[in-house]
């Protein structure tokens, strides 16, 4: 009796096993990291843009007739611990390219890995202009507007105020540091007459508000370049507010219109301030209609802009290796490059010469309704149109 | 001149929070002697709670008493974790309770995003207190002014308290000399809980009153815990005035400072504590700590070398780890390799602490400047893989021997601040000076030659390195010099009386571990391919100490032991669910329980309690161990 049990579940195991083999033959697996436990109100909704991009993609067919499958890791915040996610996803999960990632050292940290190992990498969200130029590389792509590009699109705006006096309060680290950067050098190209009063560099999640928008406000600027983000910047905002710093002055600032970082300031948002973001409400296309409503069909939620990067992360992953043919890393690469596809923005194609995408960014102004915060007269600015000249961008690129 | 007025005033609005927070941390430490790990989880949890209180009650009543309920809901939490954990690890090895409080930490981290979401959160501003006071054109916020206020009330009923009640002579009289008071039959239980409760409390009353500041998130504890500990120390621990003092200091030359360094604000606490320990080693009002009366043998087991027969067994070992990449694949290897370079840190600062007696708080310094060592040699000189790996933990060697020279003039806790306080100045130098060590994008492209390329041949280095390394170690602890420095540890006057110059020793087993931490630094900057500021971090300085404590500090196997067990599992963790921190974090809590000496402390226990089961015996050694417990 035992031995004939014993038999039968050796026969299931066999079964089994055969079945979870063949699936894995119709599969396509695609390796995610991010920050899961380190950055949680950016990767939640992140996390649910790529399910659904998953669940559309399986349910139309999947993959060249493949299920997709995305096997997905946190990196804890840390390089290190990226880099050990990403050889297990590589070595032990058998992933046909990695994805994913938020902080730019991360980023940097599996884009290397991905140029060591040779293996297909899309960098999701990380904004360090590195990533596609100076320690860019045949393996990486990237999906979001860089630095750069963001920065070009907020100059655009900022050139044209009369402020001549600025001053700068951005994170103590690399991005902020990267920021301020390029919007300086941007700014001063267009308007030579700017005068670049202070600058704050509080480290990143620990500003002490209060002396840092006073020191600002002795400097007496004309305009505000705020690159803070998350809590610091809504410590930055009530002390600002209270002050009355911002009155009578422009303020420019990155990232402050994503639904992530503008929704916590409820009544406290500021009025008028110049920002990237994200306008869910207000964006009518019907390439964004039908992600909103699978979105909200879906979580009983409204997207955040980690939810489109998420999404988009995937949607264009399968359609590289839609169009490859194949999980093989050159003829990824090769399909990668120059590819267009649809996204909630519009149409985006990843560059043949920086592997960047032409996702685009909208560029607003704050506003308070009904005690929450909103973007009004928000304008899509596509990618393309705010990258250097391609001489440029060879010079910045490290050749393959 | 308005407004430095204004920013003198801001600057004394920031310092409230920390006193606040910072004095519940000092009574704690000066009475019960534990680090409170956990004093920043407090605070977050007293800011969440509030948070929900004063949302959900509006008017001057509902917030104002919302914060002061948020504050008593936490002190019974904390009452209820001094009952259930920390009571029972009172008698642990010093630092252990450190343990606990970490792995409740990690929980806390996950729990608050469990209950109340990822988001941030913003509160509402304090009735009253929403707007600003004119001061001859520059703007107060009437906030900062009732937080200014606030401060001075709390120390004042702080110092009515010490000073005028029986409880306060008590804990003062416990915070001098707590063997004392608990032989003029003070229950200590008690008084331990009462003060634990009241700490706590602070800590929550501070996170709460951030409500109308701060946003909610559950990275708070993080960003105030080692800045409060830092300003705890500058004070001197146990030393509420000093906490107070401290927290201004701190906060005003951050205020003054961004005027002239805007990038201060990152590394200014603990350029104040190096500069602050150097000049007095127990901080601004602390005083000397009273010599410890500990039990003569620190360690029960008295320390002996293997057996032979144990030897055999560890070359086993040895031998089985070795044949790992005849069944196991890249992946298992990589991690493998991880494992075998965290051995190699855990072990060197298992050195100083089990061996010396010296509890470093950043050794991730030294671990890092081996990495850097590498990455500089390797990219800048471009110098051959074996030559980087013998000289990239030079550096580390320097570090040790530049900053181990001013650290071993303290001991105990400001020993350990102060080597946390170097770290964070060589972090901040990796940090800023992105010209030379790319900042936080770090340095990229530093991967190993070809010969030890393969996950195999890389992780038989790696675990040769590891097992040479840990032999060097113990060869070293059973060596004069070994005796030595374990002298320094149970009895630093008598080391001295009998000739041995004691901070001379303990000065080279400082920088013996600095260099080994280079060594493994070295390694993993190969493993990884790239090396970051976070390898010198105040987190991997903390996982250090954890494997250590983890694995016994009163065991000489404790660190090898330590790293593997959390190594190996918070990688699993972290692979496999999605709260790994709320997983390790139970766990850490349940060893902490379970095995109060660190899991091999508790194996030896277990053996030496069946040979003493086993007739023969030798009941000429048991007799005195058992009298010294």
């Amino acid at each position: 009796m035992r031995a004939r049990n014993y038999f039968i579940g050796a026969a299931f195991a066999l079964l089994a096993g055969g079945m979870a083999h063949s699936a894995v033959a119709q599969e396509i697996k695609i390796g995610e990291i991010n920050s899961y436990s380190l950055l949680p109100a950016f990767t939640e909704p992140y996390r649910k843009g790529w399910q659904l991009a998953v669940e559309e993609i399986n349910a139309a067919g999947g993959i060249n007739g493949k299920k997709l499958v995305v096997v997905s890791k946190d990196d804890g915040g840390k390089p290190a611990d990226a880099q050990t996610a990403a050889n297990e996803l590589v070595s032990s999960e058998g992933v046909a390219m990695l994805t994913g990632t938020f902080l730019s050292n991360i980023g940097l940290a599996v884009s290397d890995f991905a140029n060591q190992k040779k293996v297909f990498f899309l960098a999701a969200e990380p904004l360090t202009d590195a990533v596609t130029w100076s320690k860019g590389n045949k393996y990486t792509f990237r999906l979001r507007p860089s630095n750069y590009m963001q920065a070009a699109m907020l100059v655009e705006a900022a050139s044209k105020l009369p402020a001549k006096r600025w001053a700068t309060i951005a994170p103590n680290y690399e991005y902020g540091q990267s920021a301020v950067a390029v919007f300086k050098k941007l700014m001063s190209e267009k308007r030579p007459d700017i005068q670049w009063v202070d600058e704050q560099w509080p480290p990143q999640g620990k500003i002490d508000a209060g002396p840092v928008v006073q020191a600002v406000a002795a400097a007496n600027p004309e305009a505000i370049l705020n690159v803070t983000f998350g809590p610091d910047l809504v410590k930055l905002v009530r002390e600002g507010n209270t002050r009355g710093v911002f009155k009578g002055r422009e303020v420019v600032s990155f990232l402050t219109g994503e639904p992530e970082y503008l929704d916590p300031l409820k009544d406290e948002t500021p009025e008028g301030w110049i920002v990237t973001g994200y306008p869910w409400y207000s964006i009518k296309t019907p390439e964004h209609d039908a992600f909103l409503k699978a979105y909200q069909a879906k979580y009983n939620d409204y997207p955040r802009l980690g939810s489109i990067v998420g999404y988009q992360t995937i949607k264009s992953a399968a359609a590289i290796i839609a169009k490859a043919g194949s999980t093989d890393t050159d003829k990824m690469i090769a399909a990668a490059e120059g590819i267009s596809m649809p996204s909630p923005f519009g149409e985006i194609t990843f560059r043949k010469i920086d592997h960047q995408s032409t996702l685009g960014a909208y560029v607003g102004k704050t506003a308070q309704k009904d005690g929450k915060g909103v973007m009004v007269d928000a304008v899509y600015k596509k990618g393309s149109d705010y990258l250097p000249s391609d001489a440029e961008v060879e010079k910045l690129r490290p050749k393959d | 001149m308005a407004f430095y007025v204004v920013q003198f005033l801001t600057g004394l609005a920031s310092a409230a929070s920390l006193f606040l927070v910072a004095s519940g941390l000092s009574i704690i430490f000066g009475v019960t002697r534990i680090v409170n790990f956990a004093h920043g989880a407090f605070y977050m949890i007293g800011a969440y709670i509030a948070f929900t209180l004063t949302e959900r009650f509006s008017g001057a009543f509902g917030f104002w008493g919302g914060v002061v309920v948020a504050a008593l809901a936490v002190a019974l939490i904390g009452v209820l974790v001094e009952m259930v954990l920390l009571r029972r690890i009172y008698h642990a090895p010093e630092l252990f309770q450190l343990l606990g409080t970490f792995g409740l930490t990690l929980m806390v981290e996950d729990l608050v995003v469990l209950i109340w979401g990822p988001d941030d959160l913003v509160g509402r501003r304090a009735p009253g207190f929403k707007g600003a006071v004119d001061f001859f054109g520059q703007n107060i916020p009437s906030y900062d002014l009732f937080l200014i206020v606030l401060s001075p009330v709390v120390l004042g009923i702080l110092w009515l308290l010490f000073q005028r009640t029986r409880w306060g002579v008590l804990v003062r009289a416990a915070t001098q000399d707590r063997d004392m008071v608990a032989a003029l039959g003070v229950n200590q239980k008690w008084l331990f809980t009462s003060v634990f409760a009241v700490g706590v409390f602070l800590a929550a009353l501070g996170g709460a009153l951030q409500i109308p500041r701060d946003a909610v998130h559950h990275a708070m504890d993080l960003r105030i815990i080692v800045e409060v500990f830092v300003v705890v120390v500058i004070g001197g621990l146990g030393s509420i005035v000093g906490a107070f003092v401290a927290a201004v200091l701190v906060s005003e030359l951050n205020a003054f400072g961004i005027l002239i360094f805007p990038k201060i604000s990152i590394i200014l606490v603990f350029l104040v504590m190096a500069a602050v320990l150097i000049v007095r080693p127990w901080g601004l009002f602390g005083k000397p700590e009273a010599a410890a009366r500990k039990t003569p043998g620190l360690t029960v087991n008295p320390w002996r070398p293997l057996t032979s027969n144990e030897r055999l067994a560890a070359l086993a070992a040895l031998v089985v780890a070795a044949t790992l990449p005849l069944f196991a694949g890249n992946y298992a290897l990589t991690v493998g390799s991880e494992i075998a370079i965290f051995v190699i840190f855990a072990v060197s600062l298992h050195f100083l602490m089990s061996v010396g007696g010296l509890a470093s708080f950043g050794h991730a310094a030294y671990f890092g400047l081996g990495a850097y060592g590498v990455a500089f040699l390797a990219k800048m000189a471009g110098l051959p893989m074996i030559v980087c790996l013998l000289l990239g933990p030079l550096l580390g060697c320097m570090g040790a021997a530049v900053f181990g020279f001013f650290a071993v003039q303290l001991s105990g806790v400001y020993f350990a601040m102060l080597t946390l306080a170097f770290a964070q100045i060589v972090w901040s130098i990796a940090f800023q000076w992105v010209s030379v060590t790319g900042g936080d994008n770090g340095i990229l492209g530093v991967w190993p030659e070809k010969w030890a390329a393969s996950p195999s041949h890389f992780y038989w280095l790696a675990l040769g390195v590891a097992a040479l390394v840990t032999i060097a170690l113990r060869v070293m602890v059973f060596s004069p010099f070994g005796y030595a420095l374990r002298a320094t540890r149970d009895s630093l006057l008598r080391t001295e009386a009998v000739g041995i110059n004691a901070k001379r020793i303990q000065w080279t087993a400082f920088v013996i571990a600095g260099t080994t931490a280079g060594i493994g630094g070295a390694l993993f900057a190969y493993l990884k391919g790239s090396v970051f500021p976070d390898n010198l971090g105040i987190s991997l300085s903390v996982d250090a100490l954890v494997m250590v404590l983890l694995g016994g500090v009163e065991t000489v196997s404790g660190g090898v032991i330590g790293a593997i067990v959390y190594k190996a599992l918070n990688i699993w963790l972290v692979s496999q669910t999605d709260l790994s921190k709320l997983v390790l974090g139970g766990f850490i809590v349940l060893i902490v329980v379970v095995f109060p000496k660190g899991i091999v402390g508790m194996l030896e226990m277990l053996a030496q309690r069946r040979r003493k089961a086993s007739p023969p015996g030798s009941p000429l050694i048991a007799k005195p161990i058992e009298s010294a417990e």
